[in-house]
């Protein structure tokens, strides 16, 4: 080893990182060259249209989407993934020190919080209304085109 | 280069000599087809690339759901009327340099479906095709075949002729997509590519 390592100790690591480096953005930048020097990009509506389905991009597409999914994966979280996570635990419950009872209460309670979240929500009334038990309206008989 | 040279200097290890070749050489091995099927030549395209007839020997096994990832398009199977502006559709959305197989009776003619009001005579009216594989359906191995057919075609490509090749299949694909007309597309064939001979009645 060279005496410039050797006086400074993050001079090997500071080369080290450099290469690191040079190593993710050396591919990137050649890529990026060879298509510019070598590529044909002849972009249009139809060639940068939102659908890869073949079927023509219909209405405006860069709209907001109402996430709603996510509270039933809070409630799957707290069911289900606590569940599974806690079974362990109980086997060993009483044996375990102090400290890992108030790591596990904070893991529950964090949960709980989701649980919170949802009861305040009313998704946790799973109540029976009776406009769903209706029969749906007749379908109007289809008419022979021809 | 000769032949016997290249196959001597690659059983010494050296396999391209000059940048156009290691271009060559890297995209017709690394054809990326997109991930579609009309009809029953599909089930043959499938097979091939299933273990018995193993199209990763030729490094063309990644099928792209995507157009944007893909650069061959398979065109198997009978192209209808109501599905071809799709397939030309997804014909434009692939980026260059773009390669197109047409498999199987239908695609190249219309097949036995030719006199039918609904059926597409030939993919070629809308694109440009690089190999065209008859057969009904065409055999695994046609289609390999075809693949290598693809291959030597791009082993001849020059990087000076590339970028002009590139650019008019550019221009073709930018050509309008295909509309239901009354009657029949329209246009019912792009002029620059379709040249019909015409028909001799005795």
């Amino acid at each position: 080893m060279d005496s410039g390592a050797q006086d400074n100790p993050y001079l090997l690591l500071t080369v080290f990182v450099i290469s690191i480096v040079m190593m993710g953005l050396t591919p990137i930048l050649l890529a990026f060259l060879w298509t510019r020097w070598a590529g044909t990009a002849k972009p249009d509506d139809i060639k940068n249209a939102v659908y890869e389905c073949g079927l023509e991009t219909g209405t405006y597409q860069w709209f907001p989407l109402k996430v709603e999914y996510y509270i039933y994966g809070i409630i799957f979280l707290v069911f289900d993934v606590e569940i599974l996570f806690l079974l362990p635990i109980a086997s060993v419950y009483k044996s375990l020190p102090a400290g890992a009872i108030a790591g596990i209460l904070v893991f529950v309670l964090l949960l709980m919080e989701g649980l919170a979240w949802a009861w305040a929500k009313g998704l946790l009334r799973w109540q029976f209304t009776p406009s769903q038990n209706v029969s749906p309206p007749a379908q109007p008989q289809r008419q022979a085109t021809h | 280069m000769d032949e016997g040279l290249k196959s001597e200097l690659q059983k010494a290890g050296i396999f391209t000599t000059t940048l156009n070749d290691l271009y060559n050489w890297g995209r017709g091995n690394s054809l990326w087809p997109l991930q579609f099927g009309l009809a029953c030549c599909a089930i043959e395209m499938i097979a091939t690339s299933m273990s018995r007839y193993d199209l990763a020997r030729f490094g063309a096994e990644v099928f792209r759901p995507s157009p944007r990832q893909a650069d061959l398009m398979i065109v198997s199977g009978t192209v209808t009327k109501k599905m071809a502006p799709q397939v030309v559709r997804l014909f434009k959305q692939m980026p260059s340099p773009k390669y197109v197989i047409a498999m199987g009776a239908c695609a190249i003619s219309g097949g036995p479906f030719k006199q039918g009001y609904n059926v597409l005579k030939g993919i070629d009216r809308y694109m440009p095709v690089d190999v065209h594989i008859p057969g009904c359906p065409p055999r695994p191995e046609a289609l390999l075949h075809a693949i290598m057919t693809l291959q030597r075609k791009i082993a001849q490509d020059t990087l000076h002729q590339n970028r002009r090749k590139e650019e008019e299949v550019e221009r073709i694909a930018a050509l309008p997509v295909p509309e239901h007309g009354s009657h029949d597309l329209l246009p019912p064939k792009h002029d620059v590519l379709w040249h019909p001979e015409p028909v001799q009645r005795s």
